[in-house]
Order: C-alpha cells, then sequence, then structure tokens
C-alpha cells in the first residue's frame, strides 16, 4: 500500500530515518515532540479488520500503555509499529503510521531498518540457545558494530539492571537464567544495538510478582533514554508505570469485531476521570 | 460400583435402579470383555513388538553364519583387498579369491557424492518450504517432494540409465573435466555416462525427500519467538536463518544426513543399473564401479562356489554393520538434539 510521507520536508523514498539517532542525543527544549504519529489506522488480516480507525501520538521519552481486554488488537497495534507483521499472511494496512514524520508503510522503507531502530520485546522471554555474551553480542555482530563489543555488552547489561547478576558467568548458557533474568536479557538484547524506541509486548505476564517489579523499575530508568511502548492485560501495571495510557476495546458494529482506540489520556486522568463510559465500565472492573 | 453414591441419590429412585441394573448386568460382561480386551491387547502389542525384534536377530545370526566361511578365509584384510575373482579353474591367478575393497569404496564414494548433492539442495527445499513460501504453494510442493520419496528406485535408476546418462555424458562430464580436470577425480568422460558418478547422483534423488521433509518439520519447530527475536533485532531474513534457524537445528540436521546416507549406503537395484559394474578403484568419478548392495544383487543367484556365497554374506555384513552405526548415530544425535530442544522450551 503506498502511502505519501507526512510532512512535506520529508523524503519520499529512503531506506533510512537520519535523525532518529541524533534527535535522542540533543534533548528537545519541548517535551511533547511525537515519535510515533497514527493517523487512521486501520489493520487487516486478509479481509478481517482486526483494528479500525486508530487515531493517536506517541511521544517522545515517555511511557505509554496500551490497555484493554483480549482480542481487541492491542498486540496487533504494536507490531505494526515495528513491521513485524509483515510476516503475517495477509496482513495489511491502511492509513498513515508515522515515525519522525516518516510512514513506515512508504514504498521503499525497509522493514529490517525500521526493527533495528524500535526494538521489541515478546510476552514470552525468547533468549537465543547461546551464552548470555552471544545473546547480546549477537545483533551488534550482525549489524557490523564488532568495536569494542565487550564494552557494549557491558553496557546493555548494565542498563537493563542485569550486570551484577550475570558477570561472573557471561559464556554460561542463557536458557539457565530465571524467567525474569531471560526477560531483562532480552531487553539487555533489544538495547544493545541502541534502538530509539522499545516496544513490550506483555513484557511481565509470564513473570511472577518479584521479576514483574524488577521489569517495571527498570522500564523507570530506561524511558530516560528510550522512547516505550507497553501493552499489558495489567490495568495496575498500566497505572503504575506509564504516563499516557491507551484504552483499546472490541467494538461490534455493522455485524463486525474490529478493535478500536476507545480513550487515550493521561494515565491518571483515563483511570480517574474517564470520559468514555465504556473505559470507566473497564477501569472499575464491571468489564473485562 | 460404577457410580459414585453422591451421584446415585442425586438421581430419582426410578434412574437409580435403571443405573443399578445396568451396572450389575450389562456393565459386568462389558467389563469381563474389557479386561479380556485389554489383555489380549497388551499381548498382541507386545508380541508384534518381539517379532520385530527376533527379525533383526534372525537376519544378523544368517548374514553372521553365512559369511563365517568368508571371515575365517580373508579376515579382516577382505575390507580393503580389491581382488574379486570368482573363477574357479586352477590357471587363473587368484582364482576363487575374494575381497571388498572395491566394493567398500563405492559404497563410500557415492553415498558421498549423494550427500553432497542432496543434502544442500534438500535444505534448500527445507528453507523455502517452511519459512520463504506462501502456505499455498508449500501445501502443493511439500507433498510433490515426499512423493519423490514413493518413486521405486528401479525406476529412477532406468532414468538414470535413459536421461541421466547421456545428459552427464554429453554436458556435465565434460564440463567438469575442462573446468576441474587436473584435479584427476573429474577424469576423461566415460564412454556411456554409466559409472559412480551416475550412481551417485540417482542416489541423491533418494536421499533428497528424506532430508527435504525432514529439515522443514525441524525449521518449523524452532519455536516462532525465536525467529521474530531475531528479526525483531533488525536481522535480515537470511542471517534469521543462518544464525537461529540453522544453528539450533544443526544436530538434527546431521540425524537427517546420516538417515539418507542410510539409505543411499543401502541401496542395491538403482546402482546395479547405473554404476556399469566396474572391478578396480580408479581415481576418476565417470570410471565404472560397484558397491556392497549393488554386488550382492549382481551375484548372489548365479554365484558359482560357497566361497563367493560366502563373501557375498560377508559383503552384506559390512553393510549391515555401517547401516547399524549410522542409525544408532542418529539416534544419539537426535536425543541430544530433544534434550536441547527441552531446554527451549
Amino acid at each position: 500500500m503506498a502511502l505519501s510521507p507526512v510532512g512535506a520536508e520529508a523524503p519520499s523514498r529512503t531506506t533510512s530515518v537520519p535523525f532518529a539517532i541524533d534527535a535522542r542525543q540533543s534533548m528537545s527544549p519541548e517535551p511533547a515532540e511525537a515519535v510515533f504519529d497514527l493517523r487512521d489506522v486501520s489493520i487487516y488480516y486478509g479481509d478481517a479488520l482486526a483494528v479500525r480507525g486508530v487515531t493517536m501520538t506517541i511521544p517522545k521519552n515517555v511511557i505509554t500503555a496500551i490497555i484493554g481486554p483480549s482480542g481487541c488488537g492491542k498486540s496487533t497495534i504494536v507490531r505494526t509499529l515495528n513491521r513485524m507483521n509483515d510476516s503475517v499472511p495477509g496482513f495489511r494496512v491502511s492509513g498513515l503510521v508515522g515515525y519522525h514524520g516518516q510512514s513506515l508503510y512508504a514504498g521503499g522503507v525497509d522493514p529490517v531498518e525500521v526493527r533495528r531502530r524500535i526494538g521489541m520485546v515478546f510476552q514470552r522471554p525468547n533468549p537465543f540457545p547461546k551464552s548470555i555474551y552471544d545473546n547480546i553480542a549477537w545483533a551488534p555482530r550482525i549489524l557490523g558494530l564488532k568495536h569494542d563489543l565487550d564494552e557494549r555488552v557491558e553496557k546493555a547489561l548494565r542498563d537493563a539492571a542485569l550486570w551484577d547478576e550475570v558477570k561472573d558467568r557471561l559464556r554460561s548458557s542463557a536458557l539457565r537464567l530465571s524467567g525474569g533474568q531471560q526477560q531483562r536479557l532480552c531487553i539487555a538484547r533489544a538495547i544493545a544495538i541502541e534502538p530509539e524506541v522499545l516496544l513490550l509486548d506483555e513484557p511481565a505476564s509470564a513473570l511472577d510478582p518479584v521479576a514483574t517489579m524488577s521489569i517495571e523499575d527498570l522500564m523507570q530508568d530506561l524511558k530516560r533514554t528510550y522512547t516505550i511502548v507497553i501493552v499489558t492485560h495489567n490495568m495496575q501495571q498500566a497505572a503504575r508505570v506509564a504516563e499516557r495510557t491507551a484504552f483499546f476495546s472490541l467494538d461490534v458494529s455493522e455485524g463486525h469485531r474490529a478493535g478500536i482506540l476507545v480513550e487515550y489520556a493521561d494515565t491518571a486522568t483515563l483511570f480517574t476521570r474517564p470520559a468514555d463510559p465504556r473505559t470507566r465500565d473497564y477501569v472499575t472492573g464491571r468489564f473485562g | 460400583m460404577l457410580l459414585c453414591p453422591a451421584m446415585a441419590h442425586a438421581e430419582t429412585t426410578a434412574t437409580e435402579a435403571d443405573l443399578r441394573q445396568i451396572g450389575r448386568s450389562g456393565g459386568g460382561l462389558r467389563r469381563m470383555a474389557d479386561r479380556f480386551g485389554d489383555r489380549a491387547l497388551l499381548g498382541l502389542t507386545a508380541l508384534a513388538s518381539l517379532a520385530a525384534v527376533a527379525l533383526i536377530a534372525l537376519v544378523i545370526d544368517r548374514v553372521v553364519a553365512g559369511s563365517m566361511p568368508s571371515i575365517s578365509k580373508f579376515g579382516l584384510g577382505f575390507l580393503w583387498h580389491t581382488t574379486w575373482n570368482p573363477s574357479l579353474s586352477s590357471g587363473v591367478r587368484d582364482s576363487n579369491v575374494f575381497g571388498a575393497g572395491v566394493l567398500v569404496y563405492g559404497t563410500l564414494v557415492t553415498s558421498a557424492i549423494a550427500l553432497l548433492i542432496a543434502v544442500p539442495l534438500g535444505i534448500a527445499i527445507g528453507v523455502y518450504l517452511s519459512m520463504l513460501s506462501s502456505g499455498r504453494l508449500a501445501a502443493v510442493i511439500g507433498p510433490l517432494v515426499e512423493l519423490l520419496a514413493s518413486v521405486p528406485s528401479v525406476i529412477i535408476g532406468l532414468w538414470g540409465i535413459v536421461v541421466l546418462a547421456p545428459f552427464l555424458h554429453s554436458t556435465i562430464e565434460p564440463a567438469l573435466h575442462s573446468a576441474l580436470g587436473w584435479t584427476a577425480i573429474f577424469g576423461e568422460p566415460g564412454t556411456t555416462g554409466l559409472g559412480i558418478f551416475n550412481a551417485g547422483v540417482v542416489l541423491s534423488i533418494m536421499v533428497l525427500p528424506i532430508i527435504a521433509a525432514i529439515t522443514r518439520d525441524l525449521f518449523l519447530n524452532v519455536p516462532r519467538e525465536l525467529k521474530e527475536g531475531a528479526l525483531a533485532l533488525g536481522a535480515t531474513r537470511w542471517e534469521m536463518i543462518r544464525t537461529v534457524v540453522l544453528h539450533s537445528t544443526r544436530s538434527g540436521i546431521i540425524a537427517a544426513t546420516i538417515l539418507g546416507l542410510a539409505r543411499a549406503l543401502g541401496e542395491a537395484i538403482a546402482v546395479t543399473q547405473t554404476i556399469g559394474a566396474g572391478t578396480a578403484i580408479k581415481a576418476s568419478l565417470f570410471a565404472n564401479g560397484d558397491t556392497l548392495g549393488s554386488r550382492i544383487a549382481e551375484q548372489f543367484i548365479g554365484a558359482v562356489s560357497k566361497l563367493q556365497v560366502s563373501s557375498l554374506f560377508y559383503c552384506a555384513l559390512i553393510l549391515l554393520v555401517m547401516e547399524l552405526m549410522a542409525n544408532i548415530g542418529a539416534q544419539l544425535i537426535a536425543g541430544r538434539y530433544a534434550r536441547l530442544q527441552g531446554a527451549v522450551r
């Protein structure tokens, strides 16, 4: 699907988004700079409409949570932000998925380059069956970032608050780590290539409460450097970690079931003074 | 009693009586029949399994017994001596002397050629079917590849004679000779296109569906989270396949290769048809040769002496040991692979 770029200054066909890393290093004065800008985004799997008409902007260096009942398209929308759905048969997107003014689905945009800048951590920890060191060094190696690899691995592990626990056994298998450690390893693996954005797709749903807490603490540290989008089915988690929260729900109209964005606001506002009755029902536990 | 008391009390009196009736008469008979059936099932299935074991033991016993005269006459030297002379006339030198050196060499070299061709092709097919093709295309190609395994080997052998031999003779062999002739293994093209090389190519056709089917299933079983994890880190599909999929399935690939090797080692008919029944070890792959299985198929019926029959049994024993080693090797590696997979999940 051919989409035009948002801004007039944006190049129409390019495989790179040149300002991504520089923009992070020089902090911009206005805090609400948008990283993602979605306009009327609808997502289809074959003929089935999965998500309908989402319009939202995701600001830089804050944590944005996406909540909602099962099947409302939370994961679908977040996987659309780094073109992770490309390999799903029949996947199609309409509307505009803007990233720093560049349409992610414009012709000529390289999904590999998109994923390199927009990292992702999945629901189940998925370390490679390799050593801890090789897990972190895997992406830098394939991207040719072999200079000072040891330092890069250490920094990633430190940033993911895992260094002290694993520094003495970097060469042992990552599969021997606990679930919570594995998930932090996956975060370390993602940040080892210095992306701008981290997409977290229910990162703590397979973890126990203690491990969940350590992941949430880690997110607070990481948001200084990264823009974070977290999908969660756990409302308390969204309330604890996120500045902004989007509530998605299933809308049954015209005989079709599709996920829609019901309400998007500051987390405090969404949970205490929701504007939409559907949001109120959900956050007060009357539904979902 | 079939019913728990609580459930029975919950029923009305009439139903309770009915159920008790069933429990006493019909149910009782059924249980007796079931018990007998269960025992019969256990007995029959155990017997079937034992029969398979007994069959292997009988075959090994027969082969060892049959090869005894040859073993006592030629010893282990049979493995590398290259004279195979069934002639009984006393004037001929080395008459009634047997050695399987040519056959062992031919068996190993044809199998190696088969694997060199079939393993990369089979892995490529497995990668395509499991990860790159659209689902509909894979649903057509996958069964067709497996169908290749059901083509009788004698038909593939015929194809080797009628189609492959002229093609190798006129095109492939001259091309390999002119490009790589200095290596000696690609010598002057033969006169017919039959020979070790042809047999190896024919064997590769039989090995290919095994490798393709097993590797496809291996790749499909690599957890989706691992594949997506690699893609989410900015890997291309090739980088994902090379460093995650192929890497994590390497012991499975080795096991599949050994199963393919077992198939290639043991094939007799198609090799007999295409190898050209040579009697000496030649450097060139385009020369005629022979394999253990092929020699047994050629000569067993027309054997002229007891020692020749015994030597053919000795060939069978060597083949059996090779096959058993390949199978055990594949099972050991597959077991290791299964443990590794268990650790991933």
